[in-house]
């Protein structure tokens, strides 16, 4: 599934990298603990999240993550997207819950990678 | 690459917000002395996990990354308060950070058993009240 197919069922805003897509990804994983990211993530590429500070752009960045999707509304400030656009890392803000939003990827095909 | 090389960085314990620039720093430096994909992922995390410890925790330090033919040596060296029982801080989910530090999205009691997970070895010394310095290799 495209970025931009994950930005249409999610009804999400892009909030940096448009022109990132057409990248696809097979694998997601969804935390607000940073540390279990970094533990458990495996082979995922996106990553769902409704913590909303830097350390979250790192994370990804450490991970290889090409998309990180807010959940809950949550929009992260100009710093962060500043860290995002420097690693290409593309960033979606949803509106809804995260298990909905984790629901509505894997109906869509999307599985956890761990 | 047959001789050793080293990069120092300098944590700064004040700012959460930079923490991880030192480990961003050395993922891109390893990136372009062609480390396979796979050892720059350990590299990166154990690092970051330890360089986000080292904020939490210490007050900052100072973090050696040496990179030869056979492995990449991180030396995270501070002068926090130390670490009281090793056994339990090795314990996942055991975690003496504040309440404010985890809703930054760390001290769940996932920092050191990560950096163990993902790298080949690792020695932690530590004396209370001086300070802790903690060894991790990635073979390549």
């Amino acid at each position: 599934m495209t970025i931009r197919e994950m930005q249409q069922v999610l009804d999400a805003r892009f909030l940096y990298g448009e022109e990132l897509a057409d990248l696809d990804a097979q694998f997601v994983f969804s935390a607000d603990m940073m540390s279990d990211v970094l533990a458990y993530c495996g082979k995922c590429s996106v990553l769902i999240t409704g913590l909303c500070n830097p350390q979250v752009v790192r994370t990804a960045e450490m991970l290889d993550i090409v998309c990180i999707i807010f959940v809950r509304g949550k929009l992260p400030d100009e710093n962060m997207l500043a860290l995002a656009r420097g690693k290409s890392i593309a960033v979606l803000a949803t509106e809804h819950y995260m298990f909905t939003a984790c629901g509505i990827l894997y109906e869509n095909g999307l599985r956890g990678g761990a | 690459m047959s001789e050793q090389l080293t990069f120092t960085y300098s944590i700064d314990g004040d700012d959460f917000t930079r923490a991880g620039e030192a480990s961003s720093s050395v993922k891109n430096k390893l990136k372009m002395l062609g480390v396979s994909s796979e050892a720059i992922r350990k590299v990166a995390i154990a690092m970051y996990e330890g360089e986000i410890n080292m904020v939490i925790h210490a007050d900052g330090g100072t973090i050696d990354v040496s990179v030869s033919d056979d492995d990449i040596t991180m030396v995270l060296a501070d002068k926090g308060p130390g670490i009281p029982d090793i056994d339990k801080a090795m314990q996942e989910g055991y975690s003496t950070a504040r309440e404010e530090v985890r809703s930054l999205g760390f001290g769940a009691g996932m920092g050191l058993p990560n950096m163990k997970r993902f790298t080949d070895e690792m020695q932690i010394d530590t004396v209370l009240g001086e300070g802790t310095t903690i060894t991790m290799k990635v073979h390549l």
